[in-house]
Parts: structure tokens; C-alpha cells; sequence
């Protein structure tokens, strides 16, 4: 079982989420995190699914992604190079004394500080899924509030040294 | 009832619509238009509000007909049985609401066998949707995991090319059923009328032609293959390959083994037949399988009816998998030499390339097989239903299309009956739907006008959709409908027998049955009954001799008769039972 980071082009329509939706709940794959918003093109949106499968269910998964008619191309980006990346926004308790600890650690993620009030701190972090939870570690015993993520969003590193892979999609590259 | 006079004199009185001279059509007389465009010839439908006014567009119309069923599953199974028999797109047409749930089960076993339906729904104004307004019902997010795609049209202006685009997702790449929900404020609302040339489905580019070299690893493995087995689905009916695959197994001495949809794919009075496989197919077909080493998959989906224990099914073999959905390929069973096509145009490609193989000491052991354990039954003064079903065939020939419904008919009619040509199986197998049988053969017989139908169908599963006799009387239908009365839920007696203790908990419908021949005949229909073996024959001869009528005939056959060979859930092929 290992986790993939599968990245797919689909058109931005009505519905086309459910549909995707849909076909983890009804096929029982696990769906770590999903992330969906509009390309360069309006008429096409970019997801970026984490998912955990051993290699039958993964390959099943990017098969049954590429029948959905509304979906242009599916790349499992687990194995080439990529760049992900995840946004959080943590409300964290703090004090007159805890403050400025809460803000060095802050720093060292270089997080910002979007909001303060007497009593909390909410902190912005970005980075790789592992960075973003080591901040949320270091942040956990000041006691989190509320916490939000995105869940991953990636894309392909242009300079490889390598031809791209579109092997799983349907239309060529 | 009316007569045929009173109705065409009623039609003229009807202003004739001139739906295609009028500048502006409305969504209704635009949706009309586009089933023409698609050659659409009947339309199995029910009305209802949202509807109405599509309906009202087609009362004068010679084409499409609407076929009016009795029960919205109805329809979609005749639907369903059309396309199965003619290869075309089977189209349903019903309203919003309790209607369009009518049609998911149908939905749902043409999705399972990849048969190309189309459905149009009615639905309530798009300015309503989402306000539980009356018969509102969100048939897209129900219908979402069992159709291979679906629409809800927004404006009258996109109705053409999502007509256009429907027809080409449901009857290309692997079949399925396609559902397009029409609002109410759509259908009547205007715009012009163009009907578009060609789709373009970025997202949709189904893989006709196999990958060459992949083809030649085939030919070259089924060249030094000793014993190698055709196992062959509908997706060789789907694509229309039985040709291609009678001159591949000739040519390489390879021989065939069926899947239940697969049924008609190879004449099975072919001596290269070896039936069906599978939970309840020959002895020999499973064990030629456990014996094979090279299984040549020919869109066949490795179903658990087909495989039981997975790590035990077909373990000396190699596998080629052909099919045209690469999702079907190493789904369940890891696959050796895939190719993803259409298996008639890999069947093509794959002929030139082949060889004789050197299968005759394999081919000895089988026929050893075939004479050691043959299909059979005891014969008594009882009536068997598997002698049912070979008078059937005696009497029918071999051009009749047979439908089947679900339960231990469909396998006596599976294993008994010797299916020669393709499109003469029409059978719910992935889903296994009671009820579809007989509505299916009113399809088929609309599809296939001078041929004989003949519907193989349940004491239990008949009455579930048995409202549909007013259907196949009102369109004058010579189907004959075979009840395998045995008085039981017989498929499920037989594990209560097997696997129950033989607690026959809530199978028996004997005392509630009602008389079909009384009931057929409140209908208008022919009823029949058999009770005595020597009749089954004449019997037969006479219904097929009726004029302009169904014909239902009752067989009281031996209740206690189950279905064997079968190989018990979850085991292998060597664990079947005789
Ligand atoms: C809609 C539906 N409900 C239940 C079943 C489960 N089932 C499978 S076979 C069977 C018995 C069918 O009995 P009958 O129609 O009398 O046919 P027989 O097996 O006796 O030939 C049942 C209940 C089913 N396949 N479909």
C-alpha cells in the first residue's frame, strides 16, 4: 500500500466532481485528500487526488478515472518529479506568554500570522504535506483550536531531463 | 378497445404538427426531430406530466413509435431486449419523478451487461430543481453509478448535441446506458433546429484498433500454446465478431468456451463448443479451463460467476485479455498479454498472424471429457424443464431469439439449449434481474419483425413484471412465453437444498400462484397448459401457430429438479458438483 498523488484534467462542468466522488465512494478507494479549482482555461478544472492502494487498486483507479467521459487526462505524478504542495490555516490558544513562542515557530516554517486576537493566533502555513504537518506538531501542545487544509495540490517539474509521461491519458501530450 | 379504424380515423382528425417545415421548434419538437435524426424507429415510454408535450409530438408519427408499456422497468427492459437483439440503441422514454426510479433497475442491468440505452426523463423547470417540487427527483445523482454517463439539459439550445452525443456514448467504446433528464421549461421553450454533423467528446476517445505489437506477442504465444481455451463474453456480440471468431478457432483448433452473455457468440453445435463455463457450466468447459495453459480472454470480464476462487481459476495458464475497455483488463485476475479494442477488429488483425496450432492430443482429452461427463438429466414420466427447453429448440429452430428471466430456466436454458447464432441470447447475466425476461422479448420482437421470439422465464420471476401481457396483446405480438412453473423460487430452493438444510424458508409460491392460463387470457392472450410430457411437443407447435397474439404456456414441470453441474460459491473448478 502506498500513497500516489494522482493529478487529472476534467472539464469544468456541472457535476463532474460528484461523478468523481462518486466512483471512489461506490468502488470503495480510499480518498486521502482532494483538491479541485479552475485551470488557465475556464472550461477546464485540475484535481489533485492523494489516494492509498496497493499497485492492482491504483492501476484500477487511473483506469476507471479515464472512462469518466467528463475527465481529459489522468497522470499519476507518484513517480515523476513533481512539486506539491498543501496550505493550512491553524487557530492556536495562546497567552500573553506563550505568544512569541508560538511566533518562532512560526517563523521557522516561514508561516505567517493572518489574525490575532486576545486569546488566539491563526497562522498560515504552506509546503509539502510533511512540512505542514511537522508545523502542526510543533503547534499541538499550545492546543489548536480550529484547523483548516487544503489538501495537495501538484504539477509535473517542467525541466525534468526527461519526456513528459502522459501514457495513462487519453489524448496525446 | 378501439378498432384500428376508429384510431386512424381519430389520427386524422389531429392537426398534422409540421415539425419539419416551422422556422422555431420547441425543446419537445427539436428532442422529436433529433430521435429521427438518429434513426430512431420505436420508443418504449410512459407518459406523464413533464412529458406530455413530447408525447403529444409523436401521436402522429409513424417514426419513432412509442411502444406504450404498462410499469416504466417495463419499458426500459423492452428497451434493454431491443438493442440486445438488434445491436441498436434501445430508447425509453418516461417523466419526472416516481417514473424515472422506475427505471433503475433496468438502468442498472443494462449497465452491468454493457447495452447501449438511452433514457430520456422528464424533469420538473430548471428554476424548481432543488425545491422538492412535485415529482422532482434527482435521477442523475441516483442513476450517477450505474449509467456511462449522463446530462441534464439547461437550455433548448444544447438539446441536438446531447441527443447526438447520447446515442454515440451509449452504442460506442463499451456499451452502456446514457440518461439525459429534460426540464419541463426546456421542453417548451423555442429555438431552431440543427442538428449537428459529428461530436466531439474531448474527454471520450474509446480504442477501436489493438495495439500490433501486442497482437503478434498474441499470435506467438498461441502458437506454442498446447492447451489453450477461447473464453468468450459479450463483448464478442457487443462488436459483432462472431465471424472472426468461428475463423480464428478453426484456423488455430482452439476451442471455445462461453460466458452465460457470451451465449450465441459460437454455434455451440460446433465441435470446437464447449458450452458455458463457470458456477453452473459444463464439466468439460471447467475443466479444460483448470487445465489450459493459455486462456485466450475475448471480452470477457473475469466475473466471479466465471472465475469462483480467484487464485484457483485457470492456475497452469497464461492469459491474453482482449477487450475494449482497458479498465476490464487485470481487474480482477492479473493479465499477461493485454489488448485493449474492439474484439472484432482484433479478431481481425490477429487472424493473418495466427497459426495451426498443434491441439489435437488436447482436443482428444476434451472430447474424452465430453463423452465421460456429458450434460444430462434423468429422464421420467415427469415433465423435466430440461426437456422443456430442448423441445423448445426442436421446434423453434435455430433462428429464434430466446429471452430468458433469472433463476435455475435461465441455466437450463444456458446449458441445454444450443445457441447457434449471435443476438438469439437476450439475458439479464451481471445483474441478474427477475422480471426482465419476458418485457426483453417484447423488445426483441419489435427489433426483429418475421422472427420468432420465445421468452424462458419463472413462475416467480413472470409475475413481477407480468402487467407488461397488456404491452406484447396491445402490439399484437406472436412471442411465445414459456413458465418454468416448478411452484418454488427454484434458484433459491436449490441453495436452501444445498446449502440450507433444506429449510425452504419463504420459496414456495405454489398455493399463491395464480392460474397464468386464466390470467393470460383476462389479458386478451393465448394461454396454454402442460401437464403431461408427451404434450410438451404439441403443445409447442400449436402456440406456434397462433396468429397476431402472445401465447403464455404454463409447463407444470418436476418441482425438486435443480440445476447441475455447479461448482458451490467461492470454490473451484474442481470442487463441481455433477
Ligand atoms: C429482482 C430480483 N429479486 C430477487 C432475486 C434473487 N433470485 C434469484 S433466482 C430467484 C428465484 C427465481 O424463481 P423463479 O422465477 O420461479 O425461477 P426458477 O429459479 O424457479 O426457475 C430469486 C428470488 C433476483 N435475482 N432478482
Amino acid at each position: 500500500m502506498q500513497q500516489h498523488t494522482i493529478s487529472l484534467l476534467v472539464e469544468n462542468k456541472f457535476g463532474v466532481q460528484a461523478r468523481i466522488a462518486n466512483l471512489f465512494s461506490g468502488k470503495g478507494y480510499n480518498m486521502d485528500s482532494i483538491c479541485v479549482a479552475e485551470t488557465e482555461n475556464p472550461e477546464l478544472s485540475r484535481m489533485t487526488i492523494v489516494t492509498t492502494g496497493d499497485d492492482m487498486v491504483i492501476e484500477q483507479i487511473i483506469k476507471q478515472l479515464n472512462r469518466l467521459i467528463n475527465v481529459l487526462k489522468v497522470v499519476d505524478l507518484t513517480f515523476e518529479d513533481h512539486i506539491n504542495r498543501e496550505l493550512a490555516l491553524i487557530k492556536i490558544n495562546c497567552t500573553a506568554t506563550t505568544r512569541s513562542s508560538i511566533i518562532q515557530i512560526a517563523d521557522i516554517f516561514q508561516a505567517k500570522i493572518v489574525d490575532i486576537s486576545p486569546k488566539t493566533l491563526t497562522i498560515e502555513v504552506t509546503g509539502g504535506h510533511s512540512k505542514v504537518q511537522a508545523c502542526i506538531n510543533m503547534l499541538q501542545p499550545f492546543g489548536i483550536k480550529e484547523m483548516a487544509r487544503t489538501g495537495i495540490v501538484a504539477l509535473r517539474r517542467e525541466y525534468t531531463g526527461r519526456s513528459p509521461d502522459w501514457s495513462s491519458s487519453k489524448i496525446p501530450a | 378497445m378501439q378498432t384500428v379504424k376508429e384510431k386512424e380515423k381519430e389520427k386524422k382528425m389531429v392537426a398534422e404538427p409540421n415539425i419539419f417545415t416551422k422556422q422555431r421548434l420547441t425543446g419537445s419538437e427539436i428532442l422529436v426531430r433529433s430521435l429521427i435524426e438518429e434513426g430512431v424507429e420505436h420508443v418504449f415510454g410512459y407518459p406523464g406530466g413533464v412529458v406530455i408535450p413530447v408525447f403529444d409530438k409523436l401521436y402522429n408519427l409513424s417514426r419513432p413509435k412509442i411502444v406504450l408499456c404498462r410499469h416504466e422497468q417495463g419499458a426500459q427492459h423492452m428497451a434493454d431486449g431491443y438493442a440486445r437483439a438488434s445491436g441498436k440503441v434501445g430508447v425509453c422514454l418516461v417523466t419526472s419523478g416516481p417514473a424515472a426510479t422506475n427505471l433503475v433497475t433496468g438502468i442498472a442491468t443494462s449497465f452491468m451487461d454493457s447495452i447501449p440505452v438511452v433514457h430520456l426523463t422528464g424533469q420538473v423547470g430548471t428554476t424548481a430543481i432543488g425545491n422538492d417540487a412535485f415529482q422532482e427527483v434527482d435521477i442523475i445523482g441516483i442513476t450517477r453509478p450505474i449509467t456511462k454517463h449522463s446530462y441534464l439539459v439547461r437550455d433548448v439550445n444544447e438539446i441536438t448535441r446531447t441527443i447526438k452525443e447520447a446515442f454515440y456514448i451509449a452504442r460506442t467504446g463499451r456499451p452502456g446506458p446514457v440518461l439525459v433528464d429534460l426540464p419541463k421549461d426546456v421542453l417548451l421553450s423555442e429555438t431552431e433546429f440543427h442538428y449537428p454533423e459529428t461530436v466531439n467528446i474531448p474527454g471520450y476517445k474509446p480504442t477501436e484498433n489493438g495495439h500490433i505489437q501486442q497482437i503478434r506477442k498474441a499470435a506467438e504465444v498461441m502458437a506454442t500454446a498446447k492447451r489453450p481455451v477461447l473464453y468468450v463474453g459479450g463483448g464478442a456480440i457487443a462488436s459483432n465478431a462472431a465471424g472472426e471468431l468461428n475463423e480464428l478457432a478453426h484456423k488455430t483448433n482452439i476451442p471455445v468456451t462461453t460466458t452465460l452473455l457470451g451465449l450465441g457468440a459460437f454455434p455451440e453445435n460446433d465441435p470446437l463448443s464447449l458450452g458455458m463455463l463457470g458456477m453452473h457450466g459444463t464439466w468439460y468447459s471447467n475443466m479444460a479451463v483448470n487445465e489450459c495453459d493459455l486462456l485466450i480472454a475475448v471480452g470477457s470480464r473475469f466475473d466471479d460467476r466465471v472465475t469462483g476462487k480467484v487464485d484457483a481459476f485457470a492456475p497452469k495458464a497464461k492469459f491474453i485479455h482482449i477487450d475494449i475497455d482497458p479498465a476490464s483488463i487485470s481487474k480482477n485476475i492479473k493479465v499477461d498479454y493485454p489488448i485493449v479494442g474492439s474484439c472484432r477488429s482484433v479478431l481481425k488483425d490477429l487472424l493473418p498472424l495466427v497459426q495451426t496450432s498443434d491441439t489435437h492430443d488436447w482436443l482428444e482429452m476434451i472430447g474424452h471429457w465430453k463423452q465421460t461427463h456429458p450434460l444430462k438429466y434423468k429422464k421420467s414420466e415427469k415433465i423435466k424443464p430440461q426437456y422443456v427447453i430442448e423441445a423448445i429448440h426442436e421446434v423453434c429452430g435455430d433462428d429464434t431469439i430466446l429471452s430468458s428471466d433469472v433463476g435455475q430456466h435461465q441455466m437450463w436454458l444456458a446449458l441445454h439449449y444450443k445457441f447457434i447464432k449471435p443476438r438469439t441470447n437476450v439475458t439479464s447475466g451481471g445483474l441478474g434481474t427477475m422480471g426482465f425476461g419476458f418485457p426483453a422479448a417484447i423488445g426483441a420482437a419489435l427489433a426483429s419483425p418475421g422472427r420468432k421470439v420465445v421468452a424462458v422465464v419463472g413462475d416467480g420471476g413472470f409475475q413481477m413484471t407480468a402487467q407488461e401481457i397488456s404491452t406484447a396483446v396491445g402490439q399484437r405480438l406472436e412471442i411465445i412465453v414459456a413458465i418454468i412453473n416448478n411452484g418454488f423460487l427454484g434458484m433459491v430452493r436449490q441453495w436452501q437444498e444445498l446449502f440450507f438444510g433444506k429449510r425452504y424458508s419463504h420459496t414456495c409460491l405454489e398455493y399463491t400462484n395464480p392460474d397464468f392460463v386464466k390470467l393470460v387470457e383476462a389479458y386478451g392472450a393465448v394461454g396454454m397448459r402442460v401437464e403431461r410430457h408427451d404434450e410438451v411437443v404439441p403443445v409447442l407447435q400449436k402456440a406456434m401457430q397462433v396468429k397476431n397474439l402472445p401465447v403464455f404456456i404454463d409447463f407444470r414441470v418436476d418441482r425438486h429438479e435443480n440445476v447441475f453441474p455447479m461448482i458451490p460459491p467461492g470454490k473451484m473448478a474442481t470442487d463441481i458438483i455433477e
